[in-house]
């Protein structure tokens, strides 16, 4: 399948510093969601501002449906963005706002507003047409948003951390509508969020940035089963990163167990012994966390009901335990 | 006692206003009424000042002529104001060349009006800084004789004087605007008009609105700008009151006065009718 968005050695640079994004090169298939994520500063914002036209690129080329986008204006180029704060234009009502990018091309206004209020239906806001955004709450503003964004059919939707001003139930709910859009829209989404479980929920492509670089690109079963680096295991979470004697692995939590402690201390290098420092009642599971001997930390996920058949407490000796084949190998030097 | 602590606090204040302020204009409003002959007021209850200040031709002309001078005023302070406020706050990004141009925009403020209404004397007049130039270049033949001392220099003085009036409203507005609106507009597809007419020019009406009544309001009351940048050529109602009071005839200059209050009022409610100012305040 063609791409539908292409990022060549893509570089950004702020003033004589660093790069901000260091020559990535990424291609996003069509009609995929695709979530940039990665800590504050790893450069995933300032690369959704390049694709969308809001940011000069300093070196590469940024390539939308195969044409070379990268000195074009933003409405040229065929994206919309969805800002953070939904920039929503506080003196025109909610129709209005989804209304503007096509005033701006010169779409009468009859044709104009009745085209917004077809969106304003596809977000489900139709009774808050003449509401200004100051009358409507965050999940509304970030409806109406959504649907200004759509209006001029883009072929790829930008969206800068779309769900992290909302409450965790709203955000939820959010996500899966995200979603649901993209599939029936049929075109791609860039969303730049610092939550992987939202990465995960989310996305057919996963991009884990890290200092300007790529750190992994994949879909989020494959990162999450192999991740490409402890970086990349230690920020999508859920894994174990240890050193151990075959060299450093990533394992996940929750395929680690708390094992009887082996005769004779012998250990074949599946299992760290110390002893627990924190247990955390979780609801369906447990969280057990182990501090080995060698200063090394390591926590198991265990379903509540393996933890109270053999609960332990903190202060007591343990010992995590997962099968070979659940320690996938990492580089040791990233 | 707490009851009446915030009458209290606002006393100091409403009795200041009412002693200098309402009094005042009580005062002005009952002598408009007085009757008056070449040496003295007249307590008395008449008409025939405002009979006078409507029927007389000259006096309807003069007070066309303020309004044409507010009007004119606050074109060229607006397109002035508007764009100098759109550079300061859009364009210059640095905050301290920002701190030093808006300090530059305050420069006319810093000698006396009347000194710096003086000063255009030697620039403007016949034999002036102006003219001087302009015809040792070749470029006229004849010196301009509209520069001083006619409706453009009065204009001229206005501009000078409360251009900054419009500008710092504006200016206040602008800065507020949230910076990801005008980037969200562009992500819209709308060019740099666009932008300007559909989300800068809105959100900035609460400023223009302060800054047009600012500048009406000063301009329709002003009568040495007038005076001494016209030479006496053009009048407006501040002049005539101003002479009328020079005759003594105080009952005549208060029903100007009036007139004048009242239509400036209503100019201001006009422009408040026309432009909500809350946000600002």
């Amino acid at each position: 399948m063609r791409p539908d968005v292409e990022l060549i050695g893509v570089t950004k640079r702020y003033g004589h510093g660093p790069a901000a994004v260091d020559g990535i090169s990424l291609s996003i298939p069509a009609a995929s969601y695709c979530c940039l994520l990665g800590p504050s500063g790893c450069g995933k914002t300032s690369t959704l501002r390049m694709i969308a036209g809001h940011e000069t690129v300093s070196e590469g080329d940024i390539l939308l449906s195969g044409r070379n986008v990268t000195l074009l204006p933003p409405a040229a180029r065929g994206t919309a963005m969805m800002f953070q704060s939904y920039a929503l234009f506080p003196h025109l009502t909610a129709l209005e706002n989804i209304a503007f990018g096509l005033r701006m091309r010169g779409v009468g206004k009859a044709e104009r507003l009745a085209q917004a209020a077809g969106f304003l239906k596809l977000v489900q806001l139709e009774k808050m047409a003449d509401r200004l955004p100051a009358q409507l709450s965050g999940g509304q503003q970030q409806r109406v948003a959504l649907a200004r964004a759509l209006i001029t059919r883009p072929k790829v939707l930008l969206l800068d951390e779309p769900l992290s001003a909302l409450d965790p139930f709203l955000r939820t709910q959010m996500r899966e509508e995200l979603k649901r859009l993209q599939r029936e829209l049929g075109i791609t989404f860039i969303h730049v969020t610092h939550g992987q479980e939202e990465a995960m929920a989310l996305s057919d492509i996963a991009v884990v940035m890290d200092h300007g670089r790529i750190a992994q690109a994949a879909h989020p079963r494959e990162i999450f089963e192999k991740p490409a680096s402890a970086f990349v295991a230690r920020f999508i979470g859920g894994h174990n990163v240890l050193d151990l004697p075959g060299g450093r692995f990533a394992v996940r939590t929750d395929r680690t167990r708390l094992t009887p402690v082996p005769e004779g201390g012998a250990s074949d290098g599946a299992s760290l012994a110390g002893q627990v420092t924190t247990v955390e009642y979780q609801g369906a599971a447990v969280r057990v966390v182990v501090r080995a001997g060698d200063g090394q930390t390591a926590e198991a996920l265990l379903p509540d009901g393996l933890f109270h058949a053999a609960p332990v407490a903190p202060g007591e000796a343990a010992t995590l335990g997962w099968a070979a084949q659940d320690a996938h190998p990492l580089s040791q030097t990233a | 006692m707490s009851r009446w602590f915030p009458w209290l606090q606002a006393a100091p204040l409403a009795l200041v206003l009412a002693t200098f302020l309402l009094l005042p204009i009580a005062l002005i409003v009952v002598v408009s009424f007085y009757d008056y002959d070449s040496f003295s007021l007249i307590p008395d209850f008449v008409l025939t000042n405002y009979q006078e200040v409507f029927a007389s031709p000259v006096t309807w002309q003069t007070y066309l002529k303020t309004l044409w001078f507010a009007g004119l005023t606050w074109l060229v302070t607006f397109a002035l104001g508007f764009w100098l406020a759109y550079y300061l706050a859009f364009v210059v990004q640095d905050a301290t060349w920002r701190t030093v141009l808006f300090i530059l925009c305050t420069v006319p403020f810093w000698t006396s009006n009347l000194i710096r209404m003086i000063a255009w004397v030697p620039f403007l007049g016949r034999n002036g800084i102006m003219n001087n130039t302009l015809m040792g270049a070749g470029l006229i033949e004849q010196p301009l004789e509209f520069l001083l001392f006619s409706d453009f220099s009065v204009i001229l003085a206005f501009v000078h004087l409360y251009t900054l009036f419009m500008v710092v409203p504006i200016f206040n507005t602008m800065m507020r605007i949230d910076r990801r609106l005008l980037e969200a507009a562009r992500d819209a597809g709308a060019g740099f008009w666009q932008t300007l007419w559909c989300v800068i020019l809105p959100l900035c009406k609460p400023g223009i609105g302060i800054g047009s009544i600012f500048v009406v309001v000063l301009v329709m009351g002003d009568f040495a700008t007038v005076r001494l940048m016209s030479g006496g050529q053009s009048a407006s109602v501040g002049l005539m009151i101003s002479n009328q009071i020079g005759l003594m005839q105080y009952p005549a200059a208060a029903a100007n006065a009036v007139v004048l209050l009242a239509m400036v009022l209503l100019l201001v409610a006009a422009m408040l009718r026309a432009i909500d100012i809350r946000k600002e305040l």
